[in-house]
């Protein structure tokens, strides 16, 4: 453990290169590649952050020291998740939302997850083609994610990810999901407010009770409100909103039309207006207790099936699961919890 | 560790023709990797800032509006102002209508290769994984 990092300002060697430090270090002393990101996360460095981010998503052994210390530097960015249909507009409304946000001197963060192949493991991420302004600001940082197989609408490491931009002093963290369909609600584990991004004609009444997506939403939005079918979509998702008496916020229905700039000044007010109601009832405490839960579930889950997994390969028991699986002499629910106990140690009972 | 290979696909300056950019970023999709595109019209600043910000290991340039020897160079000048370093961990390549007479000086300029249409998508592969700084 403990690559040696070449003091080449924030042109750092990959992961994995060993290589003496040369300048700014007269003792020759050795200084770990993740020391120096994180002493770059503290400066603000903008490159630090990015290796970062970069060292975590990849499941780095530096990613543990990194996310130590990004854990005690965290600060108290509001984490705004925008989510909705492929198509309603999310990254040109991030794109507005980035220009309202620095119109009154904040500084905003943005992670925009786009899906990853599942053949090939590439992907294709294009949020920058439409979030296009204030891309040298330097109070702006954009992230582009793929979701790497994750299919709750973010990627794997999302959360870890949130706390590295909370860690650099970001005033607004916006995360925009993979375009979600119904049950892609991971967002609200992660994020203080949610905006759910709707647009006009598509889907009825019917759409709007389902469970889902539609039940996160801590503000909507409809965008593309010059189409004249808006009204009918804002009345159908007020209707939807109004069958529950009991709110303790009651989620607005705002309407924007992200391309012209149209509204987004009052959807930012909502948003803060949200965050505002969460501090003063102490639910935002609520909020980020549930971040933690949803990254250490997250964690448990990816390190144990990687270690199961891992295991069963190595002995072979995982051959001879599928050759039994093939063959018909067993079901998957039976050998996972095979292979669980075998692997674990434990002597757990899954079953009941 | 599972290291993705992440590429961004940039078309600087004024060019509107982005079909090209489009194939080989589908051509990198397809062989693994995340592709960043950068969308139309980018200067070389903001080029710059987005291989820092998306932790690049390729900057792929498409630019057949004929001003590569303007902008090319000053992409790669940006890259080094952004990284603050002088010797780049970023491969920069460059497709598109670029005249073989011209090959050489953006060679000199710091792109690394320069691919012309009719290059198999496979080789511009191939070369891109052979050749990662890092």
């Amino acid at each position: 453990m403990g690559y040696i990092a070449v003091a080449r300002p924030w042109g750092w060697p990959c992961d994995g290169l060993r290589l003496k430090m040369s300048i700014g270090n007269p003792d020759g002393m050795v200084l770990y590649l993740h020391n120096q990101i994180i002493q770059g996360l503290r400066d603000r460095k903008r490159a630090a952050l990015a290796r970062a981010v970069t060292l975590v998503e990849n499941g780095s052994e530096h990613a543990g020291h990194i996310l130590e210390e990004a854990y005690k530097l965290r600060g108290r960015g509001k984490v705004i998740g925008i989510t909705g249909s492929p198509g309603v507009g999310k990254s040109t409304l991030v794109d507005s939302l980035i220009g309202a946000i620095r119109e009154r001197g904040h500084s905003v963060g943005v992670i925009a997850v786009d899906p990853s192949s599942p053949f090939t493991g590439g992907a294709i991420l294009g949020d920058r083609v439409r979030v296009r302004s204030r891309t040298t600001d330097d109070e702006v940082f954009f992230r582009s994610l793929a979701s790497r197989g994750y299919l709750g609408g973010l990627s794997r490491h999302t959360g870890d990810i949130i706390t590295l931009f909370d860690a650099f002093g970001f005033d607004y963290i916006l995360v925009e999901t993979v375009g979600a369909g119904q049950s892609e609600v991971d967002i609200m584990r992660y994020a203080h407010s949610v905006l759910v991004v709707m647009a006009p004609g598509l889907g009825d009444d019917i759409q709007a009770i389902k469970a889902g997506i539609l039940e996160i939403g801590d503000v909507f939005c409809v965008n593309k409100a010059d189409h004249p079918d808006a009204d009918r979509a804002v009345a159908v998702l007020e209707a939807m909103l109004g069958l529950n008496r009991e709110w303790q916020w009651k989620p607005p229905v705002l309407k924007t039309v992200a391309s012209q700039g149209k509204g987004v000044v009052e959807l930012l007010d909502k948003i803060d207006e949200h965050s505002e109601f969460l501090k003063q009832n102490g639910l935002l405490e609520e909020r980020i207790a549930r971040s933690y839960i949803a990254a250490l579930e997250d964690n448990i889950r990816r390190d144990t099936v990687d270690y199961i997994l891992a295991k069963a390969r190595a002995d072979g028991s995982l051959d001879g699961a599928l050759k039994q699986l093939s063959e018909g002499k067993t079901y998957p629910a039976a050998v996972a919890k095979d292979l669980i106990r075998q692997h674990l140690c434990l002597e757990a009972k899954i079953d009941e | 560790m599972d290291r993705k290979i992440r590429v961004l696909v940039g078309k600087p300056g004024l060019d509107g023709h982005d079909r090209g950019a489009k194939v080989i970023a589908r051509s990198f999709r397809d062989a693994g990797m995340e592709v960043i595109y950068s969308g139309l019209h980018r200067t070389p600043e903001e080029l710059a800032r987005m291989a820092v910000e998306e932790d690049v290991d390729v900057v792929a340039c498409s630019i057949l509006s004929g001003a590569h020897n303007t902008l090319l160079p000053k992409v790669v000048e940006c890259l080094k102002k952004e990284k603050g370093a002088e010797e780049l961990d970023v491969l920069v390549l460059a497709g598109g209508i670029i005249p073989a007479e011209d090959v050489e000086f953006l060679k000199a300029n710091g792109v690394d290769e320069v691919f012309g249409p009719g290059t198999n998508t496979q080789d511009i592969v191939e070369y891109t994984k052979a050749n990662l700084k890092r």
